[in-house]
C-alpha cells in the first residue's frame, strides 16, 4: 500500500521535471520578447551600468552566438540555480525572492486556512437552511465577494479599520525598532495580518462558501444520507457526521488547485498594506522596470504552483483511499 | 429565442443585472458626449467633495471624478469584450481541434493548455504587460493571453462528448470537410456553454484590467477605474471618496456581469436548474 503510494508520489514528480523544463524555456523566450536585447533587460533602466560592463553583459550571455547555443546557457545558469542578479537591488535575485518568501508565505497560509474554514462553515449553513433567508443572506455575501476588486476592498477596510477607528494596524508587517523579539514579535505580526489577510480571504470565502453549499446538497440527495436520517439521527448531526465529511473533498483539492491565483492576489494585497512579500516585490519591479527581477519571480511561482499542485494530488489519495495510486 | 426571454425573465437578479449592465453601456457610448469634461483637465479646486459644485467631487490635482468614471466605464468594458473575444476564439480553436481529432494532437494541445493554466495568471499578465509597455493592446492581449485555457478546456470537453453523435458521423460519410463539421456543424451545438463562460470572463477581464491599471500598468493615455484608486490611494486618509467611488462603479459592473452570465447558464441549460 506504502509502496504503490510512493511509486505514485515518484512518478507524478517526474512529470514535474518537463514542466519546470518548459517554464525555463518560456522565461527565456519573454525574456527575448522585451524590447531591446537581454542585457537591456538585464541591466534594468537604471542606468547605472556602464558601457564597459554591458559590453561584458553581453559576452557572458554570448548575445552573439546563435540563440540555442544562449538557450543552453540560460538553461544551465537557471539550474544551477541562479535568476540572475537585480540591479536596482544590487542583489541577486535568488537571493531577493528568497528573502521575501516566507512573509508571503505566512500570508497565504493563513487567508487560505481562513477561506477554506470559513467557506466550508457558511457553505453547510447555506446549504443545511437551503431556500430559506440564511441561503439568502449568505449568496448575497458571495455575489458581492466574488465581484470586489480585491485592491478596493482592501482600502477600503484601511478607512473603517485603520483609519475611522483605528483598531488595526494598515501597514507593513511589524512596528519598526521596537526589538520585541519572541512571543511579542509573533503577537505584532498577528495583529499586521488581521487585514492583509481578511482581504486576501474574502475572494475565497465566497467561492468556497458556494462549492460547499453546491457539494452538500449533491451529497444530501445520496441513499445513505437516507438511511442516516431513517435510523433516527437528528438534522444536525446528518449534516456534519455525514455529509459534510464527503462535500469536504472538491472544497480541499479546490484550495489547492488555486495557490497560483491566490498568488496573484497577494500582489494586489501587499501593495496595498505594504506587506514586505513576493507581491510587494513584484510591484516594485513593475515600478522600477526591472524585468529580471520581475521573470524571476514569474518563474519562482510557476514551479510553486507545480509544487502545490504536486502536494495537492498526494494529499488528496491520502484523503480520498478511493483514488486509484496506480 | 422567445423561450430563452421567457426563461431569462422570470429571475430577477438576471434583470437587474442586465438593467445595470445596459446602464453602464449607456454611460460608456454616449457618457463622454454629453458630459463634456475631459477627465485629465485640471477642473476645478482639488480635494473638492462629491456633491457640491462636481457631482462626485475631485481628485488631488483637480481633475473632475465624474468624468474619470464616464471615460473608465469605456476602459473597462473595451478591455473586457475584445479581451474575452480574443480569448474565446483561442480557446475554441484549440478546444476544437483537440477534442474533434483526439490522439497525439489533443494530447499536445492539452499539454500545452495545462501548460499554460499552471502560471499564475495575475502576475503573468502583470509581466507581459510590463515587457510589452502598458497600452490597450498589451493589456487586452495580455487578459485574452491568461484566460484562454478555461475555454480550451470547455470546449475541449463538449467536442469530445459531441464527436460521436450521429449527425457528426452523418456529416462525415456525406464526405463534408473537416473544418466545416467543426465549425458549422458541431460549434453551434456547442455554444450555450461557451456563451456563458464569454459573459462571466467579460467580469473576470473587468477585474483583471482594474488590478493591472490600479498597479500602474494601465494605458497611461486613458483614464480608467484602477487608476484612479492607485493614484488617490495615498490620500486615503484625508479624502477616502476618491478611492470609494471608482471602486463602485468596479464593483456594479462585474456584479452586473456575473448576474447577466448566471441568468444565460440557467435560461441555456434549463436541465441544470439548481435544487
Amino acid at each position: 500500500m506504502t509502496g504503490s503510494r510512493l511509486r505514485y508520489a515518484g512518478r507524478r514528480l517526474a512529470q514535474v521535471v518537463p514542466v519546470v523544463l518548459a517554464m525555463v524555456v518560456f522565461n527565456f523566450a519573454l525574456l527575448h520578447l522585451a524590447p531591446g536585447d537581454a542585457a537591456d533587460v538585464l541591466a534594468g533602466e537604471s542606468g547605472s551600468a556602464t558601457p564597459e560592463f554591458m559590453a561584458q553583459l553581453r559576452a557572458e550571455f554570448g548575445l552573439d552566438r546563435p540563440l540555442l547555443v544562449q538557450l543552453g546557457f540560460y538553461l544551465r545558469q537557471v539550474l544551477s540555480l541562479d535568476l540572475g542578479f537585480s540591479f536596482r537591488h544590487q542583489l541577486p535575485v535568488l537571493d531577493l525572492i528568497l528573502s521575501r518568501l516566507p512573509a508571503t508565505l505566512v500570508l497565504m497560509g493563513t487567508a487560505i486556512a481562513v477561506a477554506v474554514t470559513l467557506g466550508s462553515l457558511l457553505g453547510v449553513l447555506a446549504a443545511r437552511y437551503v431556500n430559506t433567508w440564511v441561503d439568502g443572506v449568505v449568496s448575497v455575501f458571495a455575489l458581492l465577494s466574488y465581484a470586489t476588486p480585491i485592491f478596493w476592498i482592501g482600502l477600503m477596510l484601511i478607512v473603517l479599520f485603520g483609519i475611522h477607528l483605528g483598531w488595526l494596524p494598515t501597514h507593513g508587517m511589524a512596528l519598526a525598532g521596537t526589538g520585541v523579539a519572541g512571543l511579542g514579535y509573533a503577537l505584532d505580526v498577528g495583529r499586521h495580518l488581521i487585514l492583509p489577510a481578511a482581504t486576501l480571504a474574502l475572494f475565497y470565502v465566497a467561492l468556497y462558501t458556494r462549492l460547499m453549499r453546491a457539494a452538500m446538497l449533491e451529497v444530501y440527495t445520496l441513499d445513505y444520507v437516507q438511511s442516516a436520517r431513517a435510523k433516527g439521527l437528528g438534522e444536525g448531526r446528518v449534516a456534519l457526521k455525514h455529509v459534510l465529511r464527503n462535500a469536504l473533498l472538491p472544497v480541499v483539492t479546490m484550495a489547492g488547485v488555486q495557490v497560483g491565483h491566490v498568488l496573484g492576489g497577494s500582489v494586489l494585497v501587499e501593495t496595498v498594506f505594504g506587506w514586505p512579500g513576493l507581491g510587494r516585490l513584484a510591484f516594485e519591479s513593475v515600478f522600477a522596470r526591472d524585468v529580471n527581477l520581475l521573470l524571476g519571480l514569474l518563474l519562482f511561482s510557476s514551479v510553486l504552483v507545480v509544487l502545490a499542485n504536486l502536494a495537492t494530488d498526494l494529499l488528496y489519495s491520502v484523503l480520498d483511499p478511493r483514488i486509484a495510486v496506480r | 429565442m422567445r423561450a430563452f426571454w421567457t426563461r431569462f425573465r422570470r429571475r430577477p437578479p438576471a434583470l437587474f443585472g442586465l438593467s445595470v449592465l445596459v446602464l453602464v453601456l449607456l454611460v460608456a457610448v454616449v457618457g463622454p458626449t454629453l458630459y463634456r469634461q475631459d477627465p485629465w483637465d485640471l477642473a476645478g479646486r482639488p480635494f473638492s467633495p462629491p456633491f457640491g459644485q462636481f457631482p462626485l467631487g475631485t481628485d488631488t490635482l483637480g481633475r473632475d471624478l465624474a468624468a474619470g468614471v464616464i471615460h473608465g466605464a469605456r476602459v473597462s468594458l473595451l478591455v473586457g469584450l475584445v479581451a474575452t473575444a480574443m480569448a474565446l476564439s483561442l480557446g475554441t480553436l484549440i478546444g476544437a481541434v483537440a477534442g474533434y481529432r483526439g490522439g497525439w494532437v489533443d494530447d499536445a494541445l492539452m499539454r500545452v493548455t495545462e501548460f499554460f493554466q499552471t502560471i499564475p495568471s495575475f502576475i503573468f499578465a502583470v509581466v507581459l504587460v510590463a515587457i510589452f509597455q502598458p497600452s490597450l493592446r498589451s493589456i487586452v492581449v495580455a487578459i485574452a493571453m491568461v484566460s484562454w485555457p478555461a475555454v480550451a478546456r470547455l470546449v475541449r470537453g463538449e467536442f469530445i462528448a459531441l464527436r460521436h453523435r450521429e449527425f457528426v458521423l452523418a456529416c462525415e460519410a456525406l464526405g463534408m470537410a473537416e473544418r466545416a463539421i467543426i465549425f458549422r456543424q458541431i460549434l453551434p451545438n456547442a455554444a450555450g456553454p461557451v456563451i456563458v463562460t464569454g459573459s462571466l470572463m467579460v467580469a473576470t477581464a473587468v477585474l483583471l484590467e482594474s488590478g493591472l491599471s490600479f498597479l500602474g500598468l494601465g494605458d497611461p493615455n486613458l483614464m480608467s477605474w484602477g487608476f484612479m484608486i492607485g493614484s488617490s490611494r495615498s490620500v486615503l486618509r484625508q479624502a477616502w471618496w476618491m478611492s470609494a467611488v471608482p471602486g463602485v462603479a468596479i464593483l456594479l459592473t462585474v456584479l452586473a456581469l456575473n448576474l447577466v452570465g448566471e441568468g444565460l447558464n440557467d435560461a441555456l441549460n434549463p436541465r441544470l436548474q439548481r435544487r
